[in-house]
């Protein structure tokens, strides 16, 4: 199994906060890797370094390397926009575009000046986010009409239009009831034949039931990581049995 | 949750050793009734059995409450699973104890009758085999586990050694031939009970460490 993305001792800082310690960490080609830990280790940090959105933080000290596609993405001559059109991330809240359903799809390819049938786009994008049939008669509404639930699938079929390789998971479902959070899981199961996705998640019961493999932080370091049903069952580290029995964090 | 959690955890390990309590004596009491030929004492085991089988289901459906409620993980998982497992083997080795029961009540109407094997030392390590399992749950201790898996050997050693016995006690006396065959069934309840108390071992060794020596030369090599 190929890596897609690596981290290679990497260590983040914000201003004086030493927030991630020299993280070691491989992400698999077409799995589902669950990142999980208490508030402030460092979780959300690692997987805004995936696509650069640590870029806009003042104040912000990234060192070592996160490679994707065998290049370091923090590299100066990296086009930070291009890695963001490979990896594609999906936020804690919802947060379509103020547009219709249809514009919310076709606005990234529209701005990247891609050459592409739209309608068909709109169409595979909306079906592979298992919201197709739901909104196929109202394309045109506002996408701010949809439950919160669509509207999480809607920033689903967006990053999908954009055929990224890696899709970045920020809490996905925080913000949904439990109904809406199912189709969410099991969206991501069939995304998994497609893409390879990294999600943070503070539901321990979410990464067991929907990663292949999963990563424990604490305080900033990488204490665990391998195959879910093992790290469930029979972690081999005292915090991380400690933490995902709710022990501690 | 996490203390509620430790809350129902700890009042299921205590059923399941209340239930243990009552396998042991039920075990205890039909060996003693076979070596000493007692009739009242064996009936007592008959009756005794409903008990057992009411814990058991108590047992299970506390487990399947944890289940259900707190979805544990981890050694929490383990431990639920395990007391599930051991919780049927307990009640399985009380139907063993209460087959011996049976036998022994014949027995002990029988006249002249000598046990034709080892069966006291049989007895003894099965019981201290019975006992030693649940004393690793109670204070985790995988090696005394592992020594239970390794005791498992003596006790089927005695059983199949009493075929050739039995044999030549027929062919000398043939019109003792059923009271024989039952001594053969109470000799393989006895094995069977040991057996039911390497798979409680096993589960422990499970439940400490997480390892499936089930099926395996691992509970064994241990010792």
């Amino acid at each position: 199994m190929t890596n897609i993305l690596t981290t290679k001792n990497l260590n983040i800082h914000y201003g004086p906060k030493h927030a991630v310690h020299d993280v070691n960490l491989n992400i698999k080609d077409g799995k589902i890797t669950a990142i999980i830990g208490p508030s402030g280790c460092g979780k959300s940090t690692i997987l805004r370094c995936f696509n650069r959105m640590n870029d806009f933080i003042t104040g912000i000290k990234i060192s070592g390397e996160v490679v994707f596609n065998e290049r370091n993405i923090y590299h100066p001559s990296t086009d930070p926009s291009r890695i963001r059109k490979s990896v594609g991330m999906v936020f804690q809240r919802p947060n379509p575009f103020p547009k219709s359903i249809y514009n919310n799809i076709v606005w990234g390819p529209k701005i990247n000046n891609l050459d592409l049938d739209f309608e068909e786009l709109v169409e595979t994008s909306l079906k592979k986010a298992a919201l197709w049939d739901e909104v196929k008669d109202r394309l045109n509404d506002s996408a701010l009409a949809l439950s919160g639930g669509q509207q999480q699938r809607l920033c689903i079929a967006r990053a999908i239009a954009m055929s990224p390789k890696v899709i970045l998971m920020d809490e996905p479902c925080s913000a949904l009831d439990p109904k809406a959070t199912i189709k969410i899981e099991d969206l991501m199961g069939e995304l998994r034949e497609s893409y390879t996705i990294v999600i943070v998640t503070h539901n321990m019961q979410q990464a067991a039931r929907v990663s292949d493999e999963t990563a424990f932080f604490y305080e900033g370091e990488l204490i665990e990581f391998g195959n879910t049903p093992d790290m469930f069952t029979n972690p081999t580290k005292k915090q991380t049995e400690d933490y995902i029995t709710g022990r501690f964090g | 949750m996490a203390r509620h959690l430790q809350n129902e955890l700890n009042k299921l390990k205590l059923q399941l050793l209340s239930l243990g309590a009552a396998v042991e004596d039920s075990v205890q009491k039909s060996v003693k009734s076979v070596a000493t030929r007692d009739i009242a004492l064996a009936k007592e085991i008959l009756e005794s059995d409903e008990f057992i089988d009411k814990l058991e289901v108590e047992v299970e459906e506390e487990a399947l409450k944890i289940l259900a409620l707190y979805q544990p993980v981890a050694n929490d998982l383990r431990m639920v699973v395990a007391i599930l497992k051991i919780n049927n083997d307990l009640e399985r080795i009380g139907d063993l104890s209460v087959n011996i029961a049976e036998q022994s009540y014949y027995i002990g109407q029988q006249k002249n009758i000598q046990i034709p094997f080892d069966f006291q030392t049989m007895a003894q390590k099965t019981a201290a085999m019975l006992k030693k399992s649940l004393d690793s749950l109670v204070q985790i201790d995988v090696d005394l586990a592992y020594e239970v898996c390794h005791a498992d050997d003596e006790v089927d050693k005695i059983h199949r050694s009493l075929y050739p016995i039995l044999y030549s006690e027929v062919m000398k006396n043939p019109a003792n031939v059923e009271t024989m065959i039952r001594f053969l069934s109470i000799s393989r309840n006895v094995e069977r009970i040991a057996d039911y108390t390497t798979n409680i071992a096993e589960d422990v060794i499970y439940m400490i460490n997480g390892a499936i020596v089930r099926h395996t030369q691992e509970s064994f090599s241990k010792v």
